[in-house]
């Protein structure tokens, strides 16, 4: 999916700014970081161990909170909501994909996926229809029923992505989704997630150490200790 | 429904910790309810008093009698409806280890002050007509295989000699509540034989029972009868049924009190067990709630999920515990029935064990609950990996 220049960008960073505090040290991960992701973008975030990419991704999905700075989503500042509002708009409008999956390990696939449908007011068969057709999109409607145990690392990626876009959400974050996948699995999960960029047309923020995942996106922004370099590369 | 069937999952995902300390908190329960039982059956000639029931016995101690002569004037004191004499017998049954309460008394106004006596009444009246006739109780009745008929003979302690009843009938309680382990003869009996052999000793009184019209006019019986006899040979004390067992409660209170004690120290020692597994798997789970926390769920939810593990495991314990309570409250009250006469689970004694089991699921909950729901997701997340 291309980009189109009339929408304006689906998130506004804006002098964003994150340090750690290590006992009496203060660590400063992110500095000043200004930049904008626009809607229907697959971006990859690279840089090496340590250079703020996970706590970047962690911002812009409202599960971390900046020391200054502002992070606009869909023209919300994410920046100034409280923890209860910050928890309604994650589950209205991001979706995670992480690197061990996280599924919850006594819940069936199906069950994994409709977890975020609780929190909807959804009656119990659109629920079950909504987890059908997402389990159908990530190729796993025969293993509905399957625990995550029973499941390879690439399936339970797979039902962690139908977990993520099961409420359609208007963002999607990966943080390293194939890092602990083999060859075949994590290039299986990266077409699934270039399909839904390109039909569905979800914006797509990747952390990757992986160049061949990161190939994948539009664009490719390095961080390092903090700042963006300036060399972006985009595909189009 | 879902999030029930989750918390359920949870409950069990570590079987073996989680049925072991089901095991803890169902034993914890069990001991409790039966501390609080023992508790009970030490009240339970308390409980089982009667408001319009007063007892005269001498003003110095229960040891020293009262004269027979008391009787008659006690009868003339305005609300008084009947009088009855009584003495502690203290005799032994073939062996002292066979204990039961015995009690000379007058049968006829003795009887009718204790209705909760029931008696058939032709062996009601067999047990008034002969001088040498027992009541006994159900209880020890069926333990020492005693019949209608049979002699019985108890070894006199205070009174010295073998004393031979007949059997003549058997009472059992109106309540579960009452004591079906007392054995009765008639007072004249045991004052007849002293007037041969211990003439000195003859027309004294342990107590007498007093019956009085209603529970409204107590305090002004008990002071009449007692300004009476005020700065005679016998001074009296006169007090309620309940007062009176109350005093004899009160010489071991220090072993009730122990009871208690050690029947909360048992819950507080399960909430401390229970409070630990909790925080292990809470612990454990810190990274599976800060994905339930990115995907939405707020803090109540989380606490919810926690809180409800708790309880689960609590509840399935306490109930365990209640019911394993009734069994073992039987078999011990059969094997300590010579102390405890009335050893029943009270409805009160489940009543606590249930807010106990509760008390335990909630308490053991709050603090892991609480880290959980302060935990910052990429803290949360961290930990998993």
């Amino acid at each position: 999916m291309g980009l189109t220049a009339e929408t304006p960008p689906i998130v506004e960073i804006q002098n964003l700014s994150k340090s750690y505090r290590r006992g009496s040290q203060v660590v400063p991960v992110l500095n000043d970081l200004t930049f904008d992701i626009e809607e229907g973008e697959f971006l990859a975030l690279m840089g090496p161990s340590g250079s703020g990419k996970s706590t970047l991704l962690n911002l812009i999905a409202g599960i971390d909170k900046a020391d200054s700075g502002t992070v606009k989503v869909g023209g919300v500042d994410i920046t100034t909501l409280t923890e209860t509002h910050l928890a309604h708009w994650r589950a209205d409008n991001v979706g995670f994909i992480f690197q061990f999956y996280n599924l919850i390990p006594v819940l069936t696939a199906f069950e994994n996926v409709v977890l975020p449908l609780l929190l909807t007011g959804l009656s119990r068969s659109e629920r079950r229809e909504h987890v059908e057709i997402a389990l159908s999109i990530v190729g796993l409607a025969d293993r509905m029923d399957h625990y995550p145990g029973q499941l390879s690392g690439g399936q339970q990626q797979r039902v962690a992505i139908a977990r993520a876009v099961i409420t359609d959400p208007a963002i999607l974050v990966a943080d390293e989704p194939t890092g602990d996948l083999d060859r075949v699995s994590a290039r299986e999960i990266l077409d699934l997630m270039e399909r839904l960029n390109a039909e569905s047309g979800k914006t797509i923020v990747m952390v990757t150490h992986d160049p061949r995942a990161a190939e994948k996106a539009h664009v490719i922004k390095h961080l390092e200790k903090g700042v963006l370099n300036v060399h972006t590369e985009t595909y189009f | 429904m879902f999030i029930l069937k989750l918390i359920f999952k949870n409950a069990f995902r570590h079987k073996l910790r989680t049925w072991l300390t089901i095991l803890g908190i169902a034993v914890a329960i069990l001991a409790f309810g039966l501390l609080r039982t023992v508790v009970s059956a030490w009240y339970a000639g308390v409980e089982a008093s009667s408001a319009t029931r007063l007892v005269t016995r001498n003003a110095i101690s229960l040891i020293f009698t009262l004269p027979l002569s008391y009787e008659e004037q006690i009868s003339h004191v305005q609300g008084v409806k009947i009088v009855a004499r009584a003495n502690w017998f203290g005799g032994i049954y073939i062996d002292e280890k066979n204990f039961f309460p015995n009690f000379a008394v007058e049968p006829k106004n003795y009887l009718s002050l204790v209705p909760e006596f029931v008696i058939p009444p032709d062996q009601q009246d067999a047990f008034i007509r002969d001088r040498k006739a027992a009541l006994a109780g159900r209880k020890i009745a069926d333990k020492y295989h005693w019949k209608i008929g049979d002699t019985i003979t108890l070894k006199g302690t205070i009174f010295p000699g073998n004393w031979e009843f007949v059997l003549r009938a058997i009472y059992h309680g109106r309540d579960k509540s009452d004591d079906e382990t007392e054995f009765l003869f008639h007072w004249d009996y045991l004052n007849e034989t002293l007037k041969k052999t211990a003439s000195l000793r003859a027309d004294q009184v342990g107590f007498y029972m007093i019956g009085i019209k209603n529970p409204g006019l107590a305090a002004e019986v008990s002071q009449t009868v007692d300004r009476m006899f005020k700065n005679s040979l016998a001074e009296t004390l006169t007090e309620t049924e309940k007062a009176f067992a109350l005093g004899f409660i009160s010489m071991s209170e220090a072993i009730v009190v122990a009871i208690q004690l050690v029947s909360f120290v048992v819950i507080i020692i399960i909430m401390a067990v229970m409070a630990n597994t909790m925080a292990m798997t809470a612990r454990e789970r810190l990274g599976e709630y800060a994905v339930f926390k990115t995907l939405g769920f707020g803090g109540a939810h989380l606490a919810g999920l926690i809180f409800g593990e708790s309880m689960v495991i609590a509840v399935i314990g306490g109930a365990a515990g209640i019911a394993a309570t009734f069994p073992v409250a039987k078999a011990f009250g059969e094997a300590m029935g010579d102390y405890f006469p009335v050893f029943n689970v009270a409805a009160a004694t489940i009543y606590m064990d249930i807010a106990a089991a509760l008390l335990v699921g909630l308490v053991a909950a709050i603090v892991p609950a609480w880290r959980c729901v302060r935990i910052r997701i990429a803290d949360g997340l961290r930990s998993i990996g």
